[in-house]
């Protein structure tokens, strides 16, 4: 490890990593909830027509890069609020217009060797210097504090793009900041990752945190995690392995998703086997309904027919800490252990 | 001219309004006036504009013609949006992710401050609040997916009371919903008409909105077809059956 960490590239590289790693997975979250996963995707497509630009022109690559990935991200918001059908078109015609120019460009002045190329597309990240490794760190910083700041306002937009221009949110407004932010995003990963994989970190880990939570905000816990991760994770494990390492993140996140999509199971399975939905229940408890509340950890459990029931998710759960006079002691001792969880022991008859 | 909003009697003032989309007006000549504590329901087949017009209130279709008042301003100058609270009919309420309950009724509540300021003690006071008046205050953490129908239609009535609206708009609340999830959401409607909420429901089911409606408004193709008490629109009904029958004989 310490045999890594001397050498300049690899700090650089894993330094890299970590920014990009947390900033990918806090904006991709609102394009998988707006399920346009594949944005920055074609993002990237169009960004490897500006590393043309700069390859051509002699500027730095990075620079031309996000001007080319703001445009086409901002072009994509003005597409998508005029509805058209032919949008999908224009977006197809951009993305692979702006690939198609970068490999051609790139080739012309490089000749016929195409490292350069394959770097730019799938990540070189041993080649990242100190100077790069700074612009991206500030732009990863801006990324993350910008989606802090505005993630509630991100997620109405993304989650009801209706009700929040009714509420008078500037809609369109922030559908552009997004998109700029996601331009950037997809710049700061360039590096690293490579254009054609950086969806991957953007997505893979919010598809992973998904599994695990049942809130917007714990997911995006996860996801920044399962982000930093893959992506350091997988610049380690290529310097050892001697792979690529823009691939080997990628494969890494896809583990975890695997992980958290059995943990996601497992665990769906234990809360299903260990707790009782009560009876169909059309009646609604609540203050005033008639049915006596009773406190029971940290919520409330309604005393209905002799037995209480306490809301979970859609339904009405049996909460019973005392055990059935019937029932055999041992069974009642564990339930009563368990008092205040869903519990296995409980065994009482339902009304019909 | 302006009135003090707050007790303005008038909620909704609309003077041969016409509204439509892309230019196009879908309906044409609404004369509306709406008084505060008024329960309104906008009957009429698919296709005759009650959408488009409550839209419109809203912001979400085009006001082409007519002059639109909401709580005596002209709808274009009205600054705060929150004043009419909007509740969709809608499939899903997060998109692609999933979210809790409080977090979805937060959202209403985003543009009553300013883009940097996060929510605060007040804002969770009345989240709480929300979801009390429309019974789910023992589900805000849940997440909203393993709701029934008729629990999400009332988290989306919750978000749009959060920011205290003087009118709530909705579009066709019980639709969709099953029998009896339709009684408690009834129960909740019935609760905010006593309380004195003025509500513009879009519905096909005046059946589940009985003994809570107080004024019955018909569109047909685009125009004002009725306009009345429920008691008066039963004689209507039974008239136009009538003329119907005498037609077909
Ligand atoms: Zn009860
Ligand atoms: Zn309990
Ligand atoms: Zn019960
Ligand atoms: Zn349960």
């Amino acid at each position: 490890m310490s045999e890594m960490l001397a050498l300049d590239f690899m700090r650089n590289a894993l330094l890299a990593a970590l920014v990009v790693g947390l900033a990918a997975p806090m904006v991709g979250i609102f394009l998988v909830q707006r399920r346009l996963s594949l944005v920055g995707d074609g993002l990237g497509h169009v960004a490897l027509a500006g590393v043309a630009i700069g390859v051509v022109t002699s500027t730095s690559p990075v620079w031309t890069a996000l001007v080319a990935a703001v445009l086409a991200g901002v072009a994509i918001e003005l597409i998508r609020v005029r509805g058209r059908t032919s949008g999908d078109v224009a977006l197809a015609l951009m993305f692979y217009g702006g690939i198609a120019a970068g490999v051609v460009i790139i080739n012309k002045v490089d000749g016929a060797q195409t490292a350069n190329l394959t770097g730019y597309l799938f990540g070189a990240i041993t080649t990242t210097t100190t100077a790069d490794v700074i612009v991206f760190a500030a732009l990863s910083a801006v990324i993350v504090l910008v989606t802090v700041v505005l993630r509630q306002r991100f997620f109405a937009v993304a989650g009801d793009e209706e009700f929040a221009r009714a509420s008078g949110l500037p809609v369109l407004a922030l559908n552009i900041v997004l998109a700029v932010l996601t331009a950037v995003t997809v710049v700061v990963a360039m590096r690293v990752i490579g254009l054609l994989l950086i969806s991957a970190l953007m997505i893979i880990p919010n598809a992973a945190a998904q599994q695990l939570s049942a809130s917007f905000r714990a997911a995006g816990w996860w996801a920044a995690g399962i982000g930093v991760a893959s992506s350091v994770g997988g610049v380690v494990t290529s310097y050892y392995a001697d792979t690529a390492s823009g691939g080997t993140i990628v494969l890494l996140a896809i583990a975890l998703f695997a992980v958290a999509a059995l943990a996601g199971t497992l665990r769906r399975a234990v809360a299903a086997a260990r707790h009782r939905h009560a009876e169909r229940h059309l009646h609604e408890h609540g203050p005033g309904c008639g049915h006596e509340a009773v406190a029971h950890g940290d919520h409330v459990d309604y005393l209905h027919d002799g037995h209480r029931h306490a809301a979970h998710e859609g339904h009405y759960d049996e909460h019973a800490d005392h055990p059935p006079a019937d029932a055999d002691p041992g069974s009642g001792g564990v339930a009563g252990a368990r008092a205040g969880r869903h519990t296995l022991g409980d065994r009482e008859e339902v009304t019909r | 001219m302006s009135t003090d909003d707050a007790t303005s009697p008038t909620v909704v003032d609309l003077r041969a309004a016409s509204f439509g989309h892309h230019g196009r007006p879908v309906v044409t000549g609404i004369d509306l006036t709406v008084t505060r504590g008024e329960v309104l329901a906008l009957l009429g087949p698919n296709g005759s504009g009650k959408t488009t017009l409550v839209t419109g209130l809203l912001g979400l279709s085009e006001h082409l013609g007519g002059t639109v008042e909401v709580l005596g301003t002209p709808l274009d100058r009205l600054r705060d949006r929150t004043r009419i609270g909007y509740v969709p009919q809608r499939h899903t309420l997060t998109g692609g992710v999933r979210a809790t309950v409080s977090e979805i009724v937060s959202t209403g509540l985003l543009a009553t401050r300013p883009w940097w300021r996060p929510a605060g003690r007040r804002d969770r006071d009345a989240v709480r609040r929300a979801l009390e008046t429309v019974g789910l205050a023992d589900r805000a953490r849940f997440d909203v997916d393993t709701l029934s129908g008729g629990q999400q239609r009332r988290v989306l009535i919750a978000r749009a009371l959060v920011a205290q609206p003087d009118v709530l708009v909705m579009d066709e609340p019980t639709a969709g919903v099953d029998h009896a999830s339709q009684g408690v959401l009834a129960g909740v409607l019935h609760r905010l008409a006593t309380s004195g909420t003025t509500m513009l429901v879009v519905t096909h089911e005046l059946e589940a909105l009985r003994g809570v409606v107080d004024r019955i408004v018909e569109l047909d193709a685009g125009h004002l077809a009725f306009d009345g008490s429920p008691h008066g629109y039963a004689a209507h009904q039974a008239e136009r059956a009538r003329a119907a029958g005498r037609g077909a004989a």
